[in-house]
């Protein structure tokens, strides 16, 4: 059943009429063609679909529209800077070489950027066992591992993170 | 997705009203176990009540030797929480160890212990510490709460608003996780206050249980020598690809001990 849901997605209010058991992740792919977050297994495993609610990473395939009601999502599209140059996070992930296929990527930096804002100086260990909801199928996560802790650098001396 | 009624109430008393109402509703908490299951059409309720507007429910407390958790405090905000880590650490490192990040984001202690997993963490915390659960109706002792597989005392209509836990003079809680899910494939707490030690064990069985002859043992000395020749019989314990009935039964004393040493380190 239809309804108006206020929420806000990359820093911009919508208001959408649509059914509240809609999938967070398809509300965003197929309503706003925000296709950044990917699809993997659609059983809340493997981490592709996560994106920040309020700041915090969740896997959107398995919350429900209904449930984000006035909340602020940000997808994998809304963490670049305005002048089109990468955020800390995709800049390492590129400089590392974090990724192969790609496909778990925007999860991967979802969920890190969630990690690093609450545990800015985790160690190699922490960010391993910390990125646990999030499956690659590629690299074997050592040049994941590498990215974040690259990225946890830049982002502290560019002031964020706490 | 099914097309269903959806329910966002602003009261814990409303939630109820609308539970009470509608017997095919389900009450929505954190939804990472509700989700999957309605995707799975291992659900199909009439309407959702969801109860994220509800502020009354969220946060946490620590009043003298009560410990205080809102039903609707995520796994992250018991883990992070200050009060928590320094009254019963225990149930920091519980909450930071189930699932992953996403989940602990979203889950809740409350939907956790409503829906009485066989294999979640919290019904071990709530069972072993000696928590009140506080619902819309009345206080229910957690040696009353637990009844079987999913299966609480919980009456329709009926919402958890709140966990009270006495802060035990020690604690721990040790898992073996299985290693996709995190779920406890068996799981030990156990508290000791006073003289009286209490000892759950979740993931082996349909259902939470204690282990009174282990209680007992370390009532008289809580030390892990205490539960040598201390075995459980395999009989009514679960079995599946996971691990045999036999595999948890010898778990459960493995994993007491540790806890034991945990408790005292």
């Amino acid at each position: 059943m239809s309804q108006p849901i206020p929420l806000s997605v990359n820093g911009k209010a919508v208001t959408v009429e649509a059914d509240p058991d809609t999938l967070l992740v398809t509300f965003l792919r197929e309503h706003l063609r925000l296709t950044g977050t990917h699809v993997g297994c659609d059983t809340a495993s493997c981490g592709a679909c996560t994106v920040l609610i309020g700041g915090r990473a969740a896997k959107s395939c398995n919350v429900l529209l209904g449930q984000v009601s006035g909340e602020a999502i940000t997808t994998i599209e809304g963490i670049t800077p305005a002048d089109g140059s990468l955020h800390p996070m995709q800049a390492a992930f590129k400089a590392c070489h974090g990724l192969q296929c790609g496909f778990c990527t925007p999860g991967m930096i979802m969920s890190a950027i969630d990690l690093l804002t609450h545990h800015a100086h985790a160690t190699r260990e922490e960010v391993r066992a910390g990125l646990e909801g999030n499956l690659c199928r590629c690299t074997g996560y050592h040049n994941i591992v590498s990215a974040v802790m690259r990225a946890a650098q830049a982002m502290q001396a560019a002031g964020g993170g706490s | 997705m099914t097309q269903l009624a959806y329910h966002r109430p602003v009261s814990a008393a409303e939630a109820a009203r609308l539970a009470a109402g509608d017997p095919e509703a389900k009450l929505l908490a954190g939804g990472q176990s509700i989700v999957p299951s309605l995707k799975l059409g291992l659900l199909a309720p009439s309407a959702l009540i969801d109860l994220a507007g509800i502020p009354e429910l969220r946060g946490i407390r620590l009043q003298g030797r009560t410990l205080t958790v809102g039903a609707m405090t995520t796994h992250a905000a018991v883990a992070a929480s200050p009060e928590v880590r320094s009254s019963i650490p225990a149930l920091a490192r519980l909450a930071e160890g189930i699932g992953d990040r996403q989940v602990r984001n979203r889950g809740t202690a409350g939907g956790s212990l409503a829906n009485s997993d066989p294999a979640a963490d919290y019904p071990a915390a709530a069972l072993a510490l000696g928590a009140v659960l506080r619902t819309t109706r009345r206080p229910i002792p957690a040696d009353a709460f637990f009844k079987g597989l999913f299966e609480t005392a919980l009456e329709p209509g009926e919402l958890l608003t709140a966990m009270e836990f006495p802060v035990p003079d020690r604690a721990a809680y040790v898992k073996l996780p299985q290693p996709a899910s995190r779920f406890a494939l068996v799981g030990v707490f156990l508290a000791q206050t006073g003289g009286a030690v209490r000892v759950a064990v979740t993931g082996a069985a349909p259902c939470v249980f204690r282990v009174r002859e282990m209680e007992e043992a370390l009532a008289r000395r809580f030390a892990p020598e205490s539960l040598a020749g201390i075995g459980l019989a395999a009989d009514g314990l679960s079995s599946d690809i996971h691990g045999s009935a036999a595999y948890r039964a010898h778990l459960i004393p493995v994993l007491a001990r540790q806890a034991v040493a945990q408790a005292l380190g």
